[in-house]
């Protein structure tokens, strides 16, 4: 671990995908390190690739050009130590709650953990997102915003090097999107975990990150610009409310969004 | 693609039994006191609605066969003497007097044991090969010829080839029911493991799951619905097809015992067989959406 500053580092990729009209080039040139510890966000417009960029880190797909390593090895595939909270939950509908999330600790613990052990984990990751009392059901019996939470308990509870979330909370309501933002903030300065997250959520992205990843317009989309946030830690959203600092932050991001990067709908 | 073209006469009167199940759960979650006046007006709308046009329906085939039997000079009998014959028939659904002069109960049963076993063996087969031809490409280019090839055969053809290799009526009936059943269940096993969406198989790959824990927590319970699918038509055809190759093979059996009645010109029997088939048919696919129904649950919306 004597590469910290660059725990995730991404090296000239290049994503194209084969279509039936040809080729699609999704991601150019992209070059980011993320450090340990390091909060960072994606943020563009739809369609700018910043899920595909997510899916390369995760390891769901290998980039046409390029390298990703992750402390210093080449992400070779998908693995539970890069813990992914999916942007439509991507609960298993014939498992429970519960069930869902233990699927996901026995995998990674039950190689050095007792039953019992593995029990409290899934109580644990499901008690933090708040969901206990809805343990037994199915997701088909819950909420769109339970469905996520339980998709963010189960991603928690791996205890994963690093956390990838593809909108984790746009399906929510504002006031349990605010719940839930404040206790990821809570939880990951307690885990020290590594995240990147994809959002379209300027507020959530400035309130969050330590590092904002503004993506240009696809196709061929590339980092436009990147955006250090340096406000203190911990961080609280009513007293950054008013804050200039904050606000400045913000005025940037929405510029470069609206102003620089102005979404042109493509004449197809 | 097969399933979709596979509609059941039992799915309409089988909705409002689902609806009432759906708001009783409601109302247990909730438990808050339901307005019950109105509730019980409506299940009884939903009662009459049930009872009303299926008994119609009956009434109407039974007046049109009436018309059909006293009117011509063809020889069918009419409702009421099929009736006192069926009487007489299902007094005594279970009396042995020879292999060649059992019960109907008897022969049902024949008949139901030869679809078990032709059709079990059928299972045994045909859901381990669906599940190989929908996990490797390069089996289900191999296969697929085959399959389309032979799927359109006529099941009977098949019977000269079982009488040839297994000498004798009961294997070669068996073994007919067996070819006709296995087709839907490779298909539909085949389709629905192509079918497992693709944000399932992308949780198994990040949690690394193993190919044993994908097949019992991802695979198979998302491909059981299309697999109960293929067992329901593979039933459905078994069910048609043996009591064709018992009128050939002869023994003991539903088909058999068609035949048997119609050598005897006894027309009311051949009329109260096509009845019991019809409704031993209704059993084991009515058995079957019940039991497919436990095991659908709700898809991801994307």
């Amino acid at each position: 671990m004597n590469n910290d500053a660059k725990y995730i580092d991404i090296q000239n990729v290049e994503q194209t995908f084969k279509t039936k009209k040809g080729n699609f080039p999704a991601l150019r040139d992209i070059n980011l390190s993320v450090a340990k510890g390091e909060f960072v966000a994606l943020i563009g417009h739809s369609g700018c690739g910043k899920s595909t960029l997510l899916n390369l880190i995760a390891g769901l797909t290998t980039p046409t050009q390029g390298v990703l390593l992750c402390a210093d090895r080449e992400i070779a595939g998908p693995g539970p130590e890069r813990a992914v909270v999916f942007q439509n939950h991507s609960l298993l509908p014939w498992l429970t709650c519960f069930e869902n999330v233990y699927l996901a600790v026995e995998r990674v613990f039950a190689a050095t953990e007792n039953k019992a052990q593995l029990k409290a984990r899934t109580e644990a990751a499901l008690a933090l997102v708040g969901l206990m009392p809805a343990a037994q059901k199915r997701p088909g019996e819950i909420s769109g915003g339970m469905k996520q939470r339980v998709g963010i308990a189960r991603a928690l509870s791996m205890e994963p090097k690093v956390l990838l979330m593809d909108e984790p909370f746009g399906a929510l309501d504002a006031l349990t999107r605010a719940k839930l933002q404040d206790e990821l903030l809570d939880i990951v300065a307690r885990t020290h975990s590594t995240v990147v997250m994809v959002t379209h959520d300027v507020d959530e992205a400035v309130l969050l990150s330590d590092k904002i990843v503004m993506m240009t317009n696809g196709p061929a989309a590339t980092i436009g610009e990147v955006l250090s946030v340096d406000l203190p830690r911990p961080r609280s959203r009513v007293a950054l409310a008013d804050d200039p600092q904050y606000l400045q932050y913000r005025k940037a991001v929405i510029d470069f969004l609206y102003t620089r990067q102005a979404h042109v709908e493509k004449v197809a | 693609m097969v399933a979709a073209v596979f509609h059941s006469p039992l799915e309409a009167p089988l909705a409002p039994a689902a609806d009432a199940t759906t708001s009783a759960s409601v109302k247990a979650m909730t438990s808050t006191p339901a307005p019950t006046p109105r509730k019980t007006a409506r299940d009884f709308r939903g009662l009459w609605m049930a009872v009303l046009p299926p008994v119609m329906g009956l009434a109407c085939l039974v007046l049109l066969w009436q018309l059909i039997a006293s009117t011509s000079n063809s020889g069918i009998p009419k409702p009421l003497e099929t009736w006192t014959q069926a009487v007489q028939v299902f007094s005594d659904p279970f009396y042995s007097e020879g292999p060649n002069d059992q019960g109907i109960g008897w022969n049902v049963l024949a008949s139901l044991q030869r679809v078990a076993i032709g059709f079990g063996l059928a299972a045994l087969v045909g859901i381990p090969a669906g599940f190989a031809i929908g996990r490797f490409e390069f089996l289900s280019r191999m296969i697929n010829p085959l399959i389309s090839l032979l799927r359109p055969v006529s099941p009977l053809a098949w019977l000269p080839i079982g009488l040839l290799v297994f000498k004798g009526a009961d294997p070669a009936a068996i073994w007919t029911i067996f070819i006709c059943s296995i087709w839907p269940m490779i298909i539909n096993t085949a389709v629905g493991v192509q079918r497992v969406p693709q944000d399932y198989m992308n949780v198994a790959r990040v949690l690394n799951l193993s190919e044993w824990k994908i097949f019992t927590k991802i695979l198979f319970p998302a491909v059981l619905p299309y697999l109960l699918t293929g067992v329901r038509l593979a039933v459905g055809t078994a069910w048609l097809v043996i009591v064709a190759a018992e009128m050939l093979t002869g023994g003991v059996g539903i088909g058999f015992w068609v035949w048997d009645e119609w050598n005897n010109l006894n027309v009311s029997s051949i009329i109260i067989a096509i009845f019991v088939i019809g409704i031993v048919g209704l059993l084991l696919e009515f058995a079957l959406i019940k039991i497919a129904t436990l095991f659908t649950f709700e898809e991801v919306k994307s």
